[in-house]
């Protein structure tokens, strides 16, 4: 496990690295333009995973993320296939081993594409665990403990974060795994816990449940803390509809390993005060993750973090405390953890360093999606965020219940199918944030949320023509608002 | 001064002008025509020396009846008014008379009324006619416009009847869009997909019997059972909103007036100030030997009772793809005979790449081969069809057996059949579409249209659903928005989807000159199909943006999955001012296909290659 992180630029003029007193493995041409780069080192979990190039994103994040996902998703479509004329033996049965073998080789191809990429740009890459030396020097030490001095003009962090393990619950790293392992198990997990209320935890129990595993989340207080909670309640409806067994107000206090091997976890009902306990295979923790900075030795570059996030603190242009180390990704303080606004930032951080460019990133209608059974998608503002700003009686929400076309033949149930515009209430209506919940939600959010950016208002949201049969256009067909108090159920066509 | 015959006044028309009015002047001078035919009880354009009109005038003097006349003769624009008069009424002659908003038509079918009685009944009736709108046609566009209509409280009806197909399908309330359009097609489509989602189910881990065969009775049965929910549906609606529904042929018999023709043969007729025609389109045959009798087309193919089997599908429009790739993807040996070009209309390098990977998938494709004759073998359901094709280039001529040939070859606008040349209502006689103005008014005033039957307007129901229910707000003083027919986006729903807004690269070139455009595109693999080992460098993006207006997005095409999902914001950003620096701005939703359009740096004109690599 790895990582040198470098932004990759190539061909932008670029000042001389200092001379580095280090040994490759790839041989280096005069001459060749180099890019700043810096090299981190993380440990490697407690269950001991372990992976290649390319960070969370690809190896233990976004991509095996939505990759089973779409596996539990397949699942539906085996069981929607029989209403639509498919003559198929119910019910399927799913090997985790042949899907986490097939993912697992896609992300390596891509950790060897990263790979590939680098060389043909010219960026060196070490696998070394690094940290600071001084304000310009780090050290690296690869596996085999060879050190490796390095120092340069510039110096970007991007170490990005890890899963939190509890440290009060006993056995809970011993016996727990996290997300940083779960898209690496060679076998099922099993009948599974997942505790914590994070958007990882939910997408994590809900294609659990779609690959037919006995599925429990544990939440101590609310769902998807951050995004609009009507909507988050809305996704935790749907997930107990489809046999995700939800445990609210609950906290574990301790994991015990069964002589049978399984894992004996004991937790609190908040709600009652009681003590209850359950027997499980895998118990994944989900409750948050932790930047990686400890082992950097900050403090030996001067750079600063808050104390309390250890996030490093930065400022607008990416900047640390010192004035050459910048910060980007999820390793910064109050950025957004999100693949494409950190490849984002990297990059404009890389055009502002040497392509003579001052854009700066702008991160205000970043658009996400939340990849659970039923998918959800936003761009903007959550209906609480905006009436604090604006003040209720400034907002208008106009909202749908909707049918998508293929539930109706499949008789899936579609009460969870919700769409949300939250705009200001004087004409015409700016619209401060979109929430969309069902089939597809990333597809059709990332359109809208370019209409955000060009400062979209209701008005024209709703004169937009629609496409149909679709999902999508139920966003532009949006014509009830909650201060009417009509029922928002579409009918018809 | 021009003098008046007591008991009427003279009206005033128009002010002293050139005796040729430019378009401006001709519409104010519509208007000004028609403020006078409704603001009196009676209104006679005649002329002073007219002894026909005389008759007329000294009828309503008789009655006691107040009018109003514009005598053509003494007016300075006099051969204006009549010009237009005509275009109204699609009467040239005077006296032309109006009663009560109603065209009574000149001196003899004015007399004709009083000696009916219906004179006397128009001028007695509050309002001359027994409905404020009738709307013939119960699709998409003439439900919507009702129904609107209705909430602003008006009496409506609507007149919908299917005629059968040549081979006997009929269907229920809602027209093509629900009944043999897009509904069934896309649950079709979805179909189709599921059978490519269990192949792929399996490279994600699932297990389950080697052979899957699919069932296209049990398909049919539950598609239509969904569909008949709808119509039911509809009909529920209009009660709700106090629409009248009557379910009969509604045909124009005189002005105000239609003739509804119920399927027992029963003749009704109904008055109403204002119709709108949305009677839309049926698919078109070929004219060749055999082709009613043994050919199918999309009105027929949804509600097959039997599965079609070997199938040719005639023609390369979108209709015909889609119905092609469904066919395929549910396992049928399907071949589509395409005359020239796919898609018409939309981007060519897209449809080149549309129909590419339908091929890849098993469809078969005859270019440049039109049908002359087919012949039936064999009776059955299906039966065995010999179809006989020759080639539009040169003598030769192929012979094929299929159990099904669809034809998708075009539609026709339902226009011809429906009274129109009784109230002067032109038509294109090329293609019976309906020319109209902005607000949808045929040429005679109190007749509009919307939907499939315009002229140059797309064929797409949400178009017809937003016009038709703006028509209803406009003609009843809810609001003065027209529809607005610039930048529709739509979706082909073929096995790789393909959505698009505003303009083909074709069409851009052709109105802003290429130098002028920048064409960003790049092929792109969905993650859902690496680990499915689906085909990379297949899915593609595109924008066309117009160098000389700050890089605004004015064409946007994307080929892939989802792609109706996909295109629907990005139209809306569209209608905002979308420009590439804010798709550049804009961040990626990971990993989505829509993220692609973030990120697009590689231009057409650079001649870069846009196979794809890495994350």
């Amino acid at each position: 496990m790895s990582v040198l992180q470098a932004m990759a630029l190539p061909a932008m003029p670029q000042r001389q690295p200092q001379p580095t007193k280090e040994f490759l493995n790839t041989p280096e041409k005069q001459g060749t333009p180099r890019a700043p780069w810096m090299a981190v080192r993380a440990p490697p979990p407690p269950a001991g995973t372990r992976w290649g190039l390319g960070g969370t994103c690809v190896n233990v994040g976004c991509i095996p993320k939505k990759l089973m996902h779409q596996a539990a998703l397949l699942g539906g479509a085996i069981r929607d296939a029989g209403r639509y004329g498919w003559e198929v033996a119910q019910p399927a049965r799913h090997d985790w081993s042949k899907m986490a073998e097939a993912i697992q080789n896609h992300v390596r191809s891509l950790n060897w594409g990263h790979r590939v990429q680098l060389q043909e740009r010219k960026v060196k890459y070490l696998n070394v665990k690094a940290r600071f030396i001084d304000k310009h020097t780090v050290l690296g030490v690869s596996k085999d403990k060879k050190e490796t001095l390095l120092s340069a003009d510039h110096i970007v962090i991007a170490t990005g974060g890890r899963p939190r393990y509890p440290t009060l619950i006993q056995g809970a790293s011993e016996y727990g795994i996290t997300s940083d392992d779960i898209f690496w198990l060679k076998e099922s997990p099993g009948k599974t816990l997942v505790v914590g209320a994070s958007y990882v935890a939910l997408e994590c129990a809900g294609f659990l449940t779609g690959l037919g595993l006995d599925t429990t989340i544990m939440i101590r207080s609310i769902p998807l803390r951050g995004f609009d909670q009507q909507m988050a309640s809305l996704v935790t409806d749907h997930m107990a509809s489809h046999g995700t067994r939800i445990l609210r107000g609950c906290t574990p206090s301790r994991v015990a390993r069964l002589p049978d091997g399984r894992l004996q976890v004991t937790w609190e009902d908040r709600t009652c005060g009681k003590e209850d306990s359950g027997v499980f295979n895998t118990v994944l923790w989900a409750i948050g993750r932790v930047p990686e900075t400890r082992g950097l030795n900050l403090e030996g570059a001067g750079v600063e973090t808050n104390p309390e996030s250890q996030k490093i603190l930065v400022d607008a242009r990416d900047t640390t405390s010192v004035p050459h180390i910048y910060a980007i990704g999820d390793v910064a303080e109050g950025r957004p953890e999100l693949t494409p606004t950190a490849i984002m930032a990297g990059k404009l951080l890389a055009q502002r360093l040497f392509g003579g460019s001052s854009d700066l990133m702008d991160y205000s209608n970043v658009p996400t999606t939340v990849f659970t059974p039923l998918e959800y998608g936003c761009v903007g503002l959550s209906e609480e965020e905006a009436v604090a700003r604006h003040g209720q009686e400034q907002i208008e929400v106009y909202h749908a219940y909707y049918k998508p076309l293929e539930f109706t033949v499949a008789e899936q149930d579609a009460s969870q199918c919700y769409i949300k515009m939250v705009c200001l209430r004087q004409p015409p209506q700016p619209v401060l944030g979109l929430h969309f919940l069902g089939p597809n939600a990333g597809e059709v959010t990332q359109g809208f949320a370019l209409g955000i950016k060009c400062g979209a208002s209701y008005e024209q949201v709703i004169r937009t023509v629609g496409i149909h049969p679709t999902c999508a256009e139920e966003m532009v067909k949006l014509r009830i608002s909650k201060r009417s108090g009509l029922d928002p159920t579409v009918t018809g066509c | 001064m021009p003098t008046s015959s007591p008991p009427g006044r003279r009206a005033r028309v128009l002010s002293p002008g050139t005796s040729r009015p430019s378009s401006e002047a001709r519409e104010e001078l519509r208007r000004r025509l028609l403020e006078l035919i409704e603001g009196n009880r009676v209104m006679i354009f005649s002329k002073s020396y007219c002894p026909h009109s005389a008759r007329v005038k000294e009828l309503f003097s008789s009655l006691g009846v107040d009018y109003n006349i514009l005598e053509l003769d003494q007016v300075d624009d006099g051969a204006n008014v009549q010009e237009m008069l005509s275009e109204i009424t699609n009467q040239k002659t005077v006296p032309n008379i109006f009663v009560n908003k109603v065209h009574m038509g000149g001196c003899d079918r004015t007399f004709q009324a009083h000696q009916s009685g219906l004179l006397q009944k128009i001028l007695q009736e509050e309002s001359a006619y027994e409905y404020d709108l009738i709307v013939i046609g119960g699709g998409s566009g003439g439900l919507s416009c009702a129904k609107e209509a209705a909430i602003l409280g008006r009496k409506v009806m609507v007149l919908d009847f299917v005629v059968p197909s040549p081979r006997g399908t009929s269907w229920g309330l809602g027209g093509t869009c629900v009944n043999v359009g897009c509904i069934p097609k896309k649950l079709m489509h979805q179909a189709a997909l599921l059978g490519q989602a269990l192949r792929d189910s399996r490279k994600f881990g699932w297990e389950y019997s080697q052979q899957v065969k699919h069932n296209w009775e049990t398909m049919t049965e539950a598609i239509q059972n969904h569909i008949g929910s709808l119509n039911w549906g509809y009909r529920l609606s209009l009660r709700e909103r106090g629409v009248t529904y009557v379910n009969s042929y509604g045909e124009f018999v005189e002005h105000h007036t239609v003739k509804a023709t119920n399927r027992k043969g029963q003749e009704t007729y109904y008055t109403s100030a204002n119709f709108v025609i949305a009677t839309g389109e049926r698919p078109r045959y070929l004219g060749i030997p055999g082709d009613k009798e043994f050919c199918i087309t999309s009105d027929d193919l949804f509600s097959l009772p039997y599965c079609p089997g070997k199938t040719l599908v005639v023609g390369a429009s979108y209709v015909a793809l889609e119905c092609a790739g469904f066919l395929a993807g549910l396992g049928l040996d399907v071949t589509v005979m395409v005359r020239s070009i796919l898609l018409r209309g939309f981007d060519q390098e897209v449809a080149e790449k549309v129909g590419s990977y339908m091929q890849q998938h098993g469809v078969k494709f005859l270019r440049k081969f039109v049908p002359v004759m087919v012949q039936q073998l064999e009776k059955g359901s299906p039966g065995k069809l010999k179809v006989t094709a020759k080639s539009t280039e040169g003598p030769e001529t192929i012979e094929g057996v299929y159990n099904t040939v669809l034809l998708a070859i075009g539609r026709d606008s339902c226009t011809r059949n429906i009274g129109l040349e009784k109230i002067g209502v032109r038509i294109n006689e090329k293609n019976g579409k309906i020319p109209v103005n902005d607000v949808e008014q045929t040429n005679v005033p109190y007749v509009y249209a919307v939907g499939d039957v315009l002229e140059g307007k797309p064929e797409l129901t949400p178009v017809a659903i937003q016009a038709g229910k703006l028509l209803a707000r406009r003609l009843h003083g809810a609001s003065s928005e027209k529809c607005d027919y610039f930048s529709i986006p739509t979706t082909v729903f073929t096995p790789l989807e393909y959505g698009c807004c505003g303009l083909s690269e074709e069409k851009a070139t052709e109105l802003y000159m290429k130098e002028n455009l920048e064409v960003y595109h790049t092929l792109f693999w969905p993650l859902e199909w690496t680990v499915a080992g689906r085909d990379n460098n297949t899915c593609y993006a595109k924008i066309i943006c117009n160098k000389l207006d700050q890089d605004r997005v004015i064409g946007f095409h994307v080929l892939g999955p989802n792609a109706g999902e996909i295109t629907q914001g990005f139209a809306a950003a569209m209608k905002c001012g979308l420009t590439k620096q804010l798709l550049d701005e804009t961040i990626g939703i990971h990993p989505t296909c829509g993220e692609v359009f973030t990120t697009l740096e590689i231009t057409k004109s650079s001649g870069l290659a846009v196979t794809q690599q890495g994350c």
